[in-house]
Formats: C-alpha cells, structure tokens, sequence
C-alpha cells in the first residue's frame, strides 16, 4: 500500500494538459467520486458481489487517472475480493475508502 | 495531421474530460458518450474516424458497442481503441474479438494516446488508399470484361458464320477460347469440300484474339469463292505476316475434305500432329506439322505443299491445339501424346473417341480444374448434314462447279496515262478473283507484261528493238524511250480478256491491241519481221501459252491460256 496518497508528479502533468479546466476536472472527481462510493456502499448492503466489483473496478479508473493511488489500490482490494465473491470484512475496507476519500478530498481543493 | 472527428465513450465523467482535453490539444474534434448506447447512436450521426471506448458501461458495454460499431461502419476503417484497466488475458481477447484494435490502460498517458491516434490515423489513410485502388482495380475489370464481351461477340460473329454445326463435325472450344488464341473455321466450298482450319495463337488475351478476326474473315471470304487451300493459306499468312507483331503468329492445322473422291488434305504448320483413325484397321496415323505456323514466312518463302490421304466412309480425323497434350495434373505433369494415343487403343467404339479423349484429359487434370485452353475438333468422312440455320452464315447452295465463268472485260490506257499508270496490276488482281487462277497468277503477269510492254514500247511509241543489238543501243533504247513517254500526246493501248469455263478449268483470250502501225507491211507469219517488231520476249509468251496469234495490221496480239484447276 502506497504511502503517499496523491501523485504529485501526475497531477502536475494533469493540470498541464487540462490547461484552465484543471479545477473543473477537481471539482467534478469529487462530486462523482461521493456518488461511486454511495453506489459501493449500496451494492454491499445488497451482498451483490458482481456488483461491488464492477462499482470498485470503476472508481479506482478514475482514481488512478487523478493519481490517487493509494485510494485506487483500495479499491483494487475490493475488486479482487468481491471478483472471489468474497464480500465478509469489505465493510471496513469501505470505512477506510471513505477515511482516504476525506483526505484525498482536502489535498486536491488545496491544489486548486 | 488532418483533423479528425473522434469519439470518446466512458462513463466516468474526469475520464471524459482528461480525454477530451488530451485529444483536443492535438486538433481534433471530439464528441462524448456517457454509455454503451449513447455512443453507437453518437456515432452514426458524427461519423467519427477514430473512437475511444472504455469498456465497463451502464445501458451497454464497450464490448456490444463495439460490434455494432463495426457493423456500421462496413468496410470503411474505423478504429476502436479500448479504455480499459482490465488486464486479465481473457478480457484483452474478448475487446480483440469484439472488434477492438488496441487497448489504452489508466492512468492516461499524453504521449501514448496521441501517438497511438496518429498511428491510426495512418493506417486509416492507407486502408482508405488501398479501397479506392481496390475500387479501380474492380472498375477497370469491369470494363475489361465488358470489352471482352463485345470484341468476342464480334469474334464469334464472324468466326462461327460457316458450318461449325455440320453433321460429320464435333469440336470443343473454351468459351473464352478466342481469348486463348485459339480459333477454329470451318466452310463449304462450291464443289462441295469441306474446310477446316484451327488455330492458335501465340500469347494470351485480347493480342491473342485479334489475329483471329483476319484468319476467320479472310478464311471465310475465299472458302465460298471456291479458292484452294493453297491460296487461302498463302492470303493468310501474308495477311498475318503483315500485321502481326514479331512473335506473335499462328500454328495452325488446316484441311480440304473431299467427299465426292473421299481423300483429304491436310496442311500442318507447328500444331501437335493430327490423327486419322481409320475404321477398318482401327489404327492411327499421325499427320505431322512440316510447315512453319501461319504468320511467320513472307509469301515468297511461304511453303503451301499438303499431305494427301485417301479416306474410306466414316474414317475420322482429329486435330488440336497443344491444351490437350500440355494439360497438367495436381502434380504437375503433363498428359502427352501417349495418353492420347492410349485413349484410341482402348477404343472400341469410334463413335466414343471424341468423348473418351476429352473425359479422359478431364479425369487425368482433376475435376476442378478447367478447361481454359483446350481445343478438340474431330471431322468424319460422310458428307455433312448442313444446319439449316446458321445465325449470320451466308446462304450458299451446294452444287456442282459454278466455274463456268464466262466473261469478259476492255481496258483502255490512254497516252497521258502511259508514263505513269501501270494497267497490270489492276488486270492481275482481277484474274486473280477467279478461283483456281490464282495459283497462275505469275505467268498471267509474264504473258501481260510481255504483250503490254511490246504494245507500249513498239506499237505506240515506236521504237525499233534492233537498237538493243549492241550496248550502246541499248542505253539509247530506253533514253528514246524515256524521251517518247514524255513527249507522247496520242495513243492507246487495250486490253481484253475474255474467260470460258472448260471443265475443271477455263480457257482464257488476251489480247493487246495498239494504236500502232502494226507489220502489215510484212506477211504475219513471217516469224523474223514478226520478232523485230515485238522483240524477242516474245518466244516466251509463246512457250508459256497454248497459242499466239496476231490480228488486225499486226497490231493486236491474241495469247490463249488454258488453265485446268489442278486442286480437289
């Protein structure tokens, strides 16, 4: 697990090539993250293996595409996990999702 | 780098937007999709060139977006590069399979997608290249085709305008076989002989092709006029020499049927030999090219000589082209003249040859195979059921000579005319119209110049032949000579012929008359004075003709030709 939880040297390529949209691009990553993580939480509740997968596959995307990587890799856990239909202790897994999503959260307003 | 239109299909929206941006800073437009469906109805209305798909999407995913996709766009080449962060190997296959080109992993990388665009970008244009030459090339043959079927039509029109349908013939041709080179004439003649001529020529194709409009149309122009296969060889190969490309000829086998005398004649020039089966023995005997093929010679080397062989009722001849004997198998081998020969010794029905020998060239070169260039005629003794409806053949009636040519004709070269008008080619090309003159066509034009010549030089412009005694005579001969025709303002000389039919042949009466003083002062058949106003030539017009008579004052000469057909 990665100790850093941005990537500092991507984002700064990142904010090259969104030019003046860079705080656009922030903004949107935390408004759709807050839904992925609605939507992870609500497939679990429904002990939807497949479905906690598919909605973990897809929010690390667009983590690592932020160079969020240490929440990206939390998210990998929980798609290698649920991909073995294995759904017992996820709940804390989301827990610290949720905790680094908080940090993550501060450190890209900062940037802005 | 052109701009493109490129479609951009994912669902998360920051990876939308970071594509979006990557893409556009090189130029291109880009239209975004949120899902599966989105993105195919997206892309029927933008026609985009290049398209991004991730491949986890709500509504449809990247994998049924694309198939559809590719459906749309047929063979117009669209690349789909996949988003993905799947890296198991089944995945990465079932994107290949859906119609994915390549794969692009996140984190996004700058570098990579817009190298990867311009890669495909290139690929797009010369796919696009190669569709267009495609296009062309499929055009082009087309019109090839379509011009194929036009000069085979006119081919076959005057190809198979004689008796190809007869009773007693049995042929196979390729239908393209014009294109092969490979043509085949048949006709009556007058008399009632049958002809028939195959041929193939060098080379493939429409040069191929183009030599067998003059063979056919020649061959049938002389064959109704009853000219002999001698003379219909020689005006083809003149024909041919002519206007064919060096290397370009014909190797032909040509044949005169009798049936009345059942004897036929053959010529061969560089086809494979030809056989004749003769019922009664159940034997072959091959008939062998020794001429060289049609097109090659010039006239004067042209050798015309035939082989003769007598034929009882239903006795068979069968000539080919090389397809037959250079018909290969699946390993390569050819068929040859020992299979052929193999095909007549195990028959034992002739009726069967023809079939037998094509069935077993068929069998010997596989099914599959086809039979392009492969050319059989088989021809019976027994004279010929004629179709009663040829399409385009000219009606003839089979009947016994009409050689019986009565005619006759005047021609006049007045004084202005002598310097520079030669009457005896036009008179010569007119004897030899006449079927079976040809072939005498050199001393007609002996007897013609000799008479004209004495005519010109003695009768109208009256020089004295004693002058040619001595050397210096002789250069001042034909300086008055050239003198006089530039001086002469009066005079005539004519010519007459006058044909009868006799037999197989026909008597011919030419007589020159000038405007001349003749010899009445001398008795005519005083032979020395007679010789000094003719000059010496004359003994051998009078060798080479029956009789020679002189009319009027002297100044008409009658030569007497009788000429028989010496060719049935």
């Amino acid at each position: 697990m990665s100790s850093e939880h941005l990537d500092r040297q991507l984002l700064e390529e990142l904010e090259e090539v969104m030019e003046g949209e860079f705080a656009t691009l922030i903004d949107t990553f935390i408004r759709d993250s807050a839904e992925r993580i609605a939507a992870l939480q609500k497939a679990l509740a429904s002990r939807d293996a497949e479905a906690v997968r598919r909605a973990a596959h897809s929010f690390k995307g667009s983590c690592r595409n932020l160079g969020a990587i240490r929440l990206a890799d939390l998210c990998q856990g929980m798609e290698h996990q649920s991909a073995q239909g294995q759904l017992n202790g996820q709940e804390n897994t989301l827990v610290d999702i949720q905790q680094e999503f908080s940090q993550v959260k501060l450190l890209l307003q900062a940037l802005v | 780098m052109a701009s493109l239109t490129i479609l951009v299909a994912d669902d998360t929206p920051t990876d939308r937007l970071i594509l979006e941006r990557i893409v556009r800073a090189e130029g291109h437009r880009v239209v975004c999709a949120g899902d599966g469906v989105e993105a195919v109805t997206l892309f029927e209305r933008e026609q985009p060139d290049l398209v991004l798909l991730d491949v986890l999407m709500p509504e449809q995913d990247g994998f049924d977006a694309a198939r559809q996709i590719k459906a749309i766009a047929g063979e117009r080449l669209v690349p789909i590069i996949f988003l993905t962060s799947l890296t198991d190997t089944e995945s990465l296959v079932r994107c290949l399979e859906a119609g994915g080109d390549d794969f692009l992993s996140k984190p996004y990388n700058r570098v990579v997608i817009q190298a990867k665009i311009r890669a495909f970008n290139r690929m797009r244009h010369m796919h696009a290249t190669m569709l267009s030459q495609r296009d062309e090339i499929a055009h082009h043959n087309e019109h090839l085709l379509q011009e194929q079927a036009v000069a085979k039509q006119v081919f076959d029109n005057i190809a198979h305008s004689g008796c190809l349908g007869a009773s007693n013939i049995r042929y196979f041709l390729s239908s393209l076989a014009a294109f092969n080179g490979d043509v085949l004439v048949a006709g009556m003649r007058p008399n009632g002989n049958m002809m028939v001529l195959l041929g193939d020529f060098t080379g493939h194709g429409l040069p191929a092709a183009i030599g067998g409009i003059p063979l056919a149309s020649t061959f049938y122009g002389m064959v109704y006029k009853g000219f002999s296969m001698t003379d219909i060889l020689r005006e083809i190969n003149a024909k041919l020499n002519t206007i064919l490309p060096v290397g370009i000829f014909c190797c032909a086998t040509m044949v005169d049927i009798s049936f009345r005398k059942q004897r036929i004649k053959v010529w061969n020039g560089g086809l494979p030999e030809s056989f004749i089966f003769r019922r009664s023995t159940q034997q072959i005997e091959a008939v062998q090219s020794i001429h060289l093929p049609l097109g090659v010679l010039k006239s004067k080397a042209f050798k015309d000589d035939c082989l003769v062989y007598e034929l009882a009722s239903d006795d068979r001849f069968y000539m080919w082209s090389d397809g037959i004997h250079e018909a290969r198998n699946s390993d390569g081998e050819m068929y040859g003249e020992e299979r052929l020969r193999d095909v007549f010794r195990a028959n034992d029905d002739p009726e069967q040859l023809f079939n037998s020998i094509l069935g077993n060239v068929q069998s010997f070169v596989g099914e599959e195979e086809k039979h392009d260039d492969l050319s059989l005629v088989e021809i019976r003794m027994e004279p010929p059921q004629l179709p009663t409806e040829t399409a385009g053949a000219p009606v003839r009636t089979l009947q016994t000579p009409s050689r019986t040519g009565e005619w006759a004709m005047s021609f006049e070269v007045q004084s202005r005319s002598f310097r520079s008008f030669d009457p005896l080619p036009l008179v010569l090309n007119v004897l030899a119209e006449v079927p079976g003159l040809r072939s005498h066509s050199n001393t007609l034009y002996g007897i013609l110049a000799e008479l004209y010549s004495n005519a010109l030089e003695h009768g109208v412009l009256k020089l004295d032949s004693t002058l040619k005694n001595t050397a210096e005579g002789f250069a001042d001969y034909y300086e008055q000579r050239d003198q006089r025709l530039d001086d002469v303002d009066e005079g005539f000389i004519r010519i007459h012929v006058c044909h009868t039919g006799q037999g197989e042949g026909g008597k011919l009466r030419i007589r020159v008359e000038d405007s001349g003083s003749g010899f009445d002062a001398q008795p005519p058949r005083q032979v020395p004075n007679v010789r000094a106003y003719h000059g010496r030539g004359l003994a051998l017009v009078e060798r080479m003709c029956d009789a020679v008579h002189y009319l009027g004052k002297g100044n008409q000469v009658e030569a007497v030709y009788t000429w028989n057909h010496d060719d049935d």
